[in-house]
């Protein structure tokens, strides 16, 4: 099947506006991707027909509610091959983290105990690993990349021990594009009896994922960036870890029953749920599930990498242009400098011809300090670019290097 | 190019990313500071040789934007040679030209080549840029340590 691009861009509405007078060329989904038509009626429907809060009323709407959420559990929990009650809402990737670093994290985590990273991580998963290490006096470790901006498995490998807690790695990078080996890092930290955690955020909206499949122990992600609305977020795990788990936040929703002297937990996933979730973000993000279902995420995968290799060969041609990872395989995100342009001054000269692109650190300083630059462009493709909008990119980024030659 | 990049980018600015005035070390400093921009990554860092309340001597070093880059380096131009209590009245002058309504030129008559920077009022995004060197002159003059615009 091959992904219609034409008919994806008309399910956008926002991609129908002029930016600066021009056609919005949007390549920074990385960031935050648009919404299809589709999620935003879900959202408005939700509203307008079946709103009320879930899991208490007895009336016909909140149970109707009730089951606008699990359903969107269900759905979001088959789409990642995982089960509804290892399926948690929360806010967005980095609460997910900071759920298991808070939780988790103190259960299991003491002194001289490590966690082992690596250096293309985005802020979200470090500082809750530094948080928790400084709190419960581990270490964290930090497993080195090479110039192609490829982790190095000896490296990784090498620096697991038996202090090894937990490894934490992105599935893909979001300022190199990298996709890391997950199933085979699952294997190695799991052979030093450690856990595994992924930060997912940058590969749902790209590629298949099955938790069972990579074998990992906890798997974070974004609803806004996978064309759901901004707001939710999932984190799975295996149903044995978080049942063996304290609670992350205390609250309505997520207890049996409370008395002042002792409050029973609900079963998981609800004993991670505590308050009114985000019913309407849930309903949104079942539909943007469904929407990329129906296109097919093969055909998705298939689209994108054709950008990225025809984006990268172009941008390539640039003369002082320089991109900044070229693992293998590859997402695709394309990191750039040019010589004598700031990205900076990049960003404000694409944003007048109608390009919207991402400058500066991504949330990734360490790896910019590896990689030896204080900031960078970053083209980011989703399923309603095309070749024309590369085009439209490397003409704009001629137009910079022009004026500051 | 569109009129608001043109004004935005003037030759001027060009000319000062590219070669910019008082770039280095200045060993002889008394006031030193840093300043960051943790949106973009800029990092610059401004010193000062004061006499008796006067500016005798700046430079600044680091890496930025064009628009951070030329402005630190028109300032470090615009200040040399000026009494202390002078240039506090000209980063609020040059401020105004840089965020006020067009309009309303009178606040930012008589700023001379630093009137180059009044493009940036189209882009208040770069407003940041266009002022962290003289946020961070100004902490180098308190002798502060460290500054950030954000």
């Amino acid at each position: 099947m091959r992904l219609d691009v034409e008919r994806v861009r008309k399910d956008f509405p926002i991609l129908q506006q002029k930016s600066h007078g021009k056609p919005l060329v949007f390549l920074d989904s990385a960031a935050s991707a648009q919404k299809p038509q589709a999620v935003i009626d879900a959202v408005s429907e939700f509203y307008s027909r079946s709103y009320a809060n879930v899991h208490r009323g007895v009336y016909e709407l909140s149970l109707r509610a009730t089951e606008v959420l699990e359903n969107a559990r269900r759905k979001v929990a088959s789409f990642i091959g995982g089960e509804e009650r290892e399926t948690i809402f929360v806010r967005n990737a980095t609460e997910a983290i900071n759920l298991v670093a808070h939780s988790w994290g103190r259960q299991n985590v003491s002194r001289g105990d490590e966690i082992l990273i690596t250096h293309m991580e985005h802020h979200a998963n470090i500082v809750p690993w530094q948080l928790l290490c400084e709190e419960v006096g581990a270490r964290l470790v930090v497993a080195p990349i090479d110039d192609r901006g490829q982790l190095d498995l000896h490296a990784f490998e090498a620096l697991l021990s038996p202090r090894t807690r937990l490894a934490a790695v992105c599935h893909v990078s979001n300022t190199l594009g990298t996709v890391n080996p997950v199933a085979e890092l699952a294997r190695l930290t799991h052979a030093c009896g450690a856990r595994l955690l992924v930060d997912g955020a940058q590969a749902v909206p790209h590629q298949r994922v099955d938790v069972h499949g990579l074998d990992c122990d906890f798997y974070a992600f974004s609803g806004h960036k996978l064309y759901g609305p901004s707001g939710i977020g999932v984190l799975w795990g295996r149903a044995e870890l978080l049942e063996s788990m304290p609670p992350f936040l205390g609250g309505g929703d997520m207890i049996l029953s409370v008395s002042f002297e002792q409050t029973l937990y609900k079963e998981i996933p609800y004993k991670f749920e505590a308050g009114t979730p985000d019913i309407a973000g849930a309903a949104g993000l079942a539909a943007a599930v469904d929407y990329l279902e129906n296109l097919s995420l093969e055909a998705i995968s298939r689209h994108e990498h054709d950008l990225l290799e025809y984006a990268t060969a172009r941008l390539a041609s640039v003369p002082g242009l320089r991109i900044l990872g070229s693992a293998v395989p590859k997402a695709a995100v394309i990191s750039f400098v040019l010589a004598g342009v700031h990205p900076h001054d990049i960003g404000t000269i694409l944003d007048q011809q109608g390009i919207a692109i991402r400058t500066g650190h991504h949330c990734t300083q360490p790896l910019m300090q590896r990689l030896g630059v204080p900031a960078t462009a970053r083209a980011s493709f989703a399923i309603y670019n095309t070749r024309e909008d590369a085009d439209a990119l490397v003409e704009a980024v001629e137009t910079a290097r022009e004026m500051f030659a | 190019m569109n009129p608001e990049l043109r004004e935005l980018y003037q030759s001027v600015i060009l000319d000062h990313n590219k070669q910019p005035r008082n770039f280095g070390e200045l060993p002889e400093a008394n006031g030193r500071a840093e300043g960051h921009n943790p949106l973009c990554g800029d990092h610059l860092s401004v010193a000062v040789r004061i006499e008796e309340d006067r500016l005798l001597a700046i430079a600044f070093e680091g890496q930025g934007c064009a628009i951070s880059t030329a402005s630190a380096s028109l300032m470090s131009e615009a200040v040399k040679g000026l009494p202390v209590s002078e240039v506090r009245g000209l980063f609020e002058r040059f401020h105004k030209l840089v965020t006020s309504d067009p309009m309303q030129e009178s606040a930012s008559q008589g700023l001379g080549k630093l009137e180059v920077f009044s493009g940036v009022r189209e882009f208040p995004i770069r407003v940041k840029c266009a002022t962290l060197g003289w946020h961070t002159l100004q902490s180098a003059l308190s002798d502060g340590d460290s500054v950030s615009t954000e």
